[in-house]
């Protein structure tokens, strides 16, 4: 079967974080923003701009901005605090942990510039760990979006969501292939391609990665994969996960991420204990990033089609 | 020699009282504490003693205000606890207030209660503003509440906060410090349970945080030096913060010099009583001494 998406140009997520803000601040005055100084970078600056009176500058102290958000939240506001995700998923974690997950506020933060695609500011700047930690708290919501419009729906959601919420987005310009009408709801995954032959379970950047494999594996292997869009790592979609096993029978999954602990896990400990098929695991293995732009990244990592075929013709042969 | 420990149903009005007055709450807050903690077995029992005077002005003189049938009343002063270990004085004085009944403080820190080792809020406890216990978080939810209050509610109601002193060596609570004046929170109380004890020893040998007053003045407080003990110098110190809080931009910092298990002669200046509670023997001298 034909995937529906098209593409559509390459548009950076954090535009739709920005753009989501913004839309959300617009709907509902109790939404406060908090910067952490890189305002410009993970484009808080548009909700600076159009709501200078519900935005505060707290500067470089992601701790303290995400205990603040709490003190907010706990005063009824809903606010926003984003950073690179490096920062506002670890620096903060102890504050993320009590402050945020365990008084069970309505705070939502910002993971931008995640992953390898940061690029050239290398591994200090490149996390890769925060969909392991993250999905470990209780009461959070973990989101990674796939493209732009996602990110922007994704961002939106979280505002209007009770409880407190973090969306993980990009730096660099991806590929955007959803549109207004494309379906988002958090905590249920999207089927992108059917196919019952092996499914692909990814998310952010590497869902079009998945739909380019699908394709792909269609045409030159005669294998037909169905792509699953997770964007939801938490609450996890066990329905369509389980799904997937029993009707295709292997699983891969995809991921800028670690493997230990990432989409991967969370996704293996629904199969395991539901419908236990062979699995593959794509991301990156226990190791730190690196220099270099985005694009060469992802093809140093193998978080790619080509990476993503690989890992099916290996589980095929478990099947 | 048995004990068998009953809490005393007294409750207490919160409007102004006589220092007599205000004294007797106090004995009985610290009973309360040496109580709980026996009961419990763990538990916090120097710091959470020596803040018997403060926690009975803050709450019973008419100072703070607040309804406890009904306590998430919007206009309600706020208080955080940031040194969440020091929960036995804070379910006493909620207790004592009329937040949930005195009986319950005999449940502290065991499965199932409300009263847990260390604040949370997931427990619906009346009163509670904020779980508590990773120290040095308490301080900047108020800085949250205060922005709150400050520039989105617009109301001018008082935001207070107690730390420890050995909490100070968290490098996020000068994060805060610095926040408190960039956000000009005149409506902010900070109050530093300066008893020089933690765990490991003296605050000043384990990590030497002075000096105080110069410290906070230069990160843009109004410093008020007091004797954490004293009902005249607490009361005059959180006046001052009220006249802050109309006429200035500043953040009030008010450093109470108290002393760890004050009011029980063998705990008192002993940083050893910092995280334990009193077996059967010592509860019965803690108890005589603090006889109302």
């Amino acid at each position: 079967m034909m995937n529906k998406y098209i593409y559509k140009g390459l548009v950076p997520t954090r535009k739709g974080f920005g753009e989501g803000l913004v839309e959300l601040g617009e709907r509902n005055s109790n939404i406060v923003v908090l910067g952490g100084d890189i305002t410009g970078s993970v484009l808080t600056s548009y909700f600076k701009e159009r709501f200078p009176d519900r935005f505060f500058s707290i500067g470089i102290a992601e701790a303290n901005a995400t205990t603040i958000a709490a003190g907010l939240a706990l005063s009824g506001k809903i606010p926003f605090f984003a950073s690179y995700s490096a920062f506002s998923a670890f620096r903060n974690a102890d504050q993320l942990r009590i402050s945020i997950a365990y008084n069970n506020v309505n705070v939502k933060i910002g993971g931008g510039h995640s992953g390898i695609t940061v690029g050239p500011d290398g591994a200090t700047h490149q996390s890769l760990e925060e969909i392991a930690f993250l999905r470990t708290l209780p009461n959070m919501t973990l989101i990674v979006p796939a493209d732009y419009n996602e990110t922007k729906k994704a961002t939106i959601a979280a505002g209007e969501m009770i409880g407190p919420a973090f969306i993980r987005f990009g730096r660099s310009a991806v590929p955007s292939f959803t549109d207004e009408n494309s379906s988002f709801e958090i905590g249920k995954a999207n089927v992108l391609r059917e196919g019952n032959d092996v499914a692909i379970v990814a998310c952010g950047l590497m869902v079009w990665p998945a739909l380019e494999a699908a394709e792909e594996l269609s045409e030159s292997y005669k294998i037909n994969a169905r792509v699953i869009n997770l964007h939801t790592i938490k609450p996890i979609d066990s329905f369509t996960l389980t799904n997937a096993a029993k009707e295709c029978g292997a699983i891969v999954t995809a991921e800028e991420h670690q493997i230990h602990g990432g989409l991967g896990s969370a996704v293996a400990e629904v199969i395991v204990k539901n419908t236990p098929v062979p699995m593959e695991f794509l991301g990156v293995n226990d190791r730190f990033g690196e220099s270099g732009e985005p694009d060469e990244l992802l093809n140093y990592f193998n978080l790619n089609p080509k990476g993503i075929i690989e890992k099916v013709l290996a589980v095929m042969k478990r099947k | 020699m048995s004990l068998v420990i009953k809490f005393t149903p007294d409750t207490f009005t919160n409007s102004p009282k006589t220092n007599h007055e205000l004294s007797h709450i106090a004995r009985t807050l610290r009973t309360d504490v040496v109580k709980s903690l026996y009961l419990a077995k763990s538990g916090h029992s120097g710091g959470s003693l020596d803040l018997s005077e403060i926690m009975t002005v803050l709450y019973f003189n008419g100072f703070l205000k607040y309804n406890s049938k009904n306590w998430k009343d919007k206009s309600r002063d706020r208080f955080v606890l940031s040194a969440g270990h020091l929960a036995p004085i804070l379910y006493s004085t909620l207790a004592r207030a009329g937040f949930f009944e005195v009986e319950e403080l005999g449940t502290l820190r065991k499965l199932g209660t409300r009263l847990q080792g260390h604040p949370g809020l997931d427990t619906n406890l009346p009163g509670i503003e904020t779980s508590a216990g990773s120290l040095g978080q308490g301080i900047s939810i108020a800085i949250g509440m205060a922005m709150s209050h400050k520039y989105l509610d617009k109301t001018s109601q008082k935001v207070i906060c107690i730390t420890g002193d050995g909490e100070l060596e968290e490098g996020t609570v000068w994060e805060a410090a610095m926040a408190s004046s960039n956000f000009k929170l005149s409506n902010l109380c900070w109050i530093v349970d300066n008893n020089d004890c933690q765990i490991d020893g003296r605050v000043s040998e384990v990590m030497n945080i002075y000096p105080l007053r110069e410290k906070f003045e230069a990160f843009g407080f109004d410093v008020i030096e007091i004797d954490g003990h004293n009902f005249d110098d607490i009361k005059m110190a959180l006046s001052k913060y009220e006249a802050n809080l109309k006429n200035t931009d500043k953040p009030t910092c008010i450093i109470a010099k108290t002393y760890m298990g004050k009011g029980v002669s063998f705990m008192e200046n002993k940083y050893e009583w910092h995280g334990n509670p009193p077996n059967k023997d010592q509860t019965i001298q803690a108890l005589n001494e603090l006889e109302l």
